[in-house]
């Protein structure tokens, strides 16, 4: 009990990361709405840039501009790379949802299971 | 000198990538004598590469360059070894035929080519690259171009194809973003050398080491569309342009499973699978009933397009298999298998999209009597659907007899058997395609014509082309680049040694 309650406190943002992914996994997987299973993999995405950003916090860690005898410094590189993957995820998010648009516009609906229909997929 | 080869290659086409729509503005078709130069230069620089990395040019076995001039663990490095100039001269090889390809059959667009020219780029950096998180770039990359030009096509249902395939595949490269992140916590490096000697330090048996390779393990199965993780390809590859689909096929699952080939061996090394059998068991029965269902669903489809996309499936469960023998033999033939895999897809997708422009044949039903109608277009699909299942002389004879040798070497026969059993399954849908080209006779009444026609025209080879060409005006070249390609295939048969000793420096260091 003290375990998970340590576990709770001081692990939380980890936790987080996990419930983040898998509810934004299963919105993907489990909605049938285009947009928000578009949505939904954007939350997946956030979940981990979450675990990248918590990876690197640091307590009383400083900005990694190095000075003599100075404080322990925070790792920059997982920011940076939740800022490239924000980048990618913003594109993705972008071509996703012009082809959604285009879907809507031959087929006139957002809806998974009405597209699996008119489109004939097995 | 060899090592500034390195970022010139990534970086041409991606720069070349926005003279297509820039001269697009003046100029109506910029984009194919753009997009021809550079495919011509890449396939230069790649062959420059391969040679400056092979045993024979005298030269070191393994450049490395510095982006911005940061020392490696630090910045961000590219690496060409053997391994990397094989994958970079396929890419160069398979990126000229489809541009030649392109030529006639578009999609006739300046920003097809944009597309194009960007797929090259990041296919070209995915193999360069020495960086994990680089690699993930790279990977989206190559996934953002690859759904915008499967999308190009007329037909609504690409777009469809498209967003499952974006949705698939954006998944997968978070699960690899994932286990970057968790190797990265437990090692504190992103580069892929560095890491291999952190992991090691750290132990094989550390459970974030573990659930690190699970992760990224299952986001290259996604992205290299291995059974049950499939379902994007046969949409994706089915709807797409002739084109695309020709040159997705050979070289996106290509590049992914090498980059797995790059992290399994490279990072995590030969050491992590003997550290965990369950891991490699799990490798290897997923890998086997990827062979069987892939090479059975294929049997079952009637669209030709998706008869070779589940044969992709079962390909690519046969390279995973190999890569979870830690056999020095079964790897190399994965590696052989990879190129002559695509080759062999390339061949057999831009022959279907010969067919289909000239006689409108999708279905393996339509093929019917198209080989008197088509010889040369037909001929050729035969020989690179031969060499798919295995039949020598032929570059598929040498990938599955390595990984089947490697499996019998490690005692490992079930694999063994998988892939013998999956020759078996080649052969029947292979069959099944070549029994309607050369042995179903045509339906229609008006063919037996045209047929009578060409018999009578008695010069066989000369009155094909007219034939292929003349009917339904397909280009000459599209019929040269399917022939050279599937040629290619049987050429290769010869290339074992040359390919082994390009590689022996590598897989030295793989195994050690």
């Amino acid at each position: 009990m003290t375990d998970f309650l340590g576990v709770v406190t001081t692990r939380h943002a980890y936790a987080l990361f996990v419930l983040l992914s898998a509810i934004g996994l299963y919105m993907m997987i489990a909605n049938e709405n285009l947009v928000k299973k578009i949505i939904g993999l954007n939350m997946f995405q956030t979940g981990v840039f979450l675990f990248f950003v918590t990876s690197a916090y640091r307590i009383g860690g400083a900005a990694p501009v190095v000075v003599e005898g100075g404080s322990p410094y925070v790792s920059p590189l997982p920011q940076v790379i939740v800022l490239t993957a924000i980048v990618v995820g913003i594109s993705l998010t972008a071509v996703g949802l012009a082809l959604i648009i285009r879907l809507y516009s031959e087929y006139g609906t957002l809806r998974a299971d009405a597209l699996r229909e008119v489109v004939g997929d097995e | 000198m060899s090592d500034a080869l390195l970022p010139l290659l990534i970086a041409l086409p991606l720069l070349a990538a926005i003279f297509p729509l820039l001269l697009g503005l003046r100029v109506d078709r910029a984009g194919w004598p753009v997009a021809m130069a550079t495919s011509l230069v890449v396939a230069g620089l790649a062959t420059r590469l391969a040679w400056a990395v092979s045993p024979w040019s005298g030269g070191g076995q393994r450049f490395v360059h510095d982006l911005a001039g940061y020392p490696a663990p630090y910045g961000i490095e590219l690496v060409g070894d053997g391994l990397s100039a094989i994958l970079a001269l396929l890419i160069g090889v398979v990126a000229v035929a489809v541009v030649v390809y392109a030529r006639t059959t578009g999609p006739d667009s300046n920003a097809f080519y944009s597309g194009y020219l960007l797929l090259v780029g990041g296919l070209l950096g995915m193999v360069l690259t020495g960086d994990l998180f680089n690699l993930f770039v790279f990977l989206e990359i190559v996934g953002l171009v690859s759904y915008a030009l499967i999308a190009s096509n007329d037909d609504g249902r690409a777009a469809y194809g498209a967003l499952k395939y974006l949705f698939l595949g954006t998944t997968g490269a978070s699960l690899y973003l994932i286990g970057v992140g968790y190797a990265f916590v437990a090692t504190g490096t992103l580069n892929m050398l560095d890491m291999a000697t952190e992991l090691a330090a750290l132990g094989y048996g550390d459970p974030m080491v573990q659930a690190a390779f699970g992760f990224i393990l299952i986001g290259f199965m996604l992205k290299i569309a291995i059974f049950p993780l499939h379902t994007w390809q046969p949409d994706a590859y089915t709807y797409a342009p002739d084109t695309v689909s020709a040159f997705i096929a050979a070289l996106v699952s290509t590049t992914a499973a090498y980059a797995l080939i790059r992290i399994a061996y490279d990072v995590f090394t030969v050491d992590f699978f003997a550290a965990n059998p369950l891991i490699t068991d799990a490798v290897l029965i997923i890998a086997s009933v990827s062979i069987v269902v892939g090479s059975l669903l294929a049997l079952l489809q009637s669209d030709l397009k998706r008869v070779f996309a589940y044969s992709s499936v079962a390909q690519f469960g046969m390279i995973l298999a190999a890569i979870g023998l830690q056999s020095e033999t079964a790897l190399f033939g994965a590696v052989i298998h990879l190129v002559g895999h695509g080759l062999m897809k390339a061949t057999l997708f831009m022959g279907a999209g010969v067919l289909a422009s000239a006689y409108g044949a999708r279905t393996v039903a339509d093929y019917a009597g198209l080989a008197k109608r088509a010889p040369i277009t037909a001929g050729m699909m035969a020989v690179a659907g031969l060499a798919l299942v295995g039949i020598p002389p032929s570059v598929g004879t040498l990938g599955k007899w390595f990984i089947a040798l490697g499996a019998v070497e490690e005692g490992s026969w079930g694999v063994a058997a998988v892939i013998f059993l999956s020759t078996l399954l080649t052969l029947t849908y292979i069959g099944r395609l070549l029994e309607a080209l050369y042995f179903t006779p045509a339906a229609e009444p008006d063919d037996a014509d045209v047929a009578a026609d060409t018999a009578d025209a008695l010069d066989t080879a000369d009155s094909s082309v007219v034939a292929d060409g003349g009917v339904d005006r397909v280009a000459t070249e599209r019929i040269i680049v399917v022939a050279v390609l599937a040629l290619s295939t049987v050429a290769l048969f010869a290339a074992a040694d040359p390919l082994a000793a390009m590689l022996d420096p590598v897989f030295g260091r793989f195994f050690k």
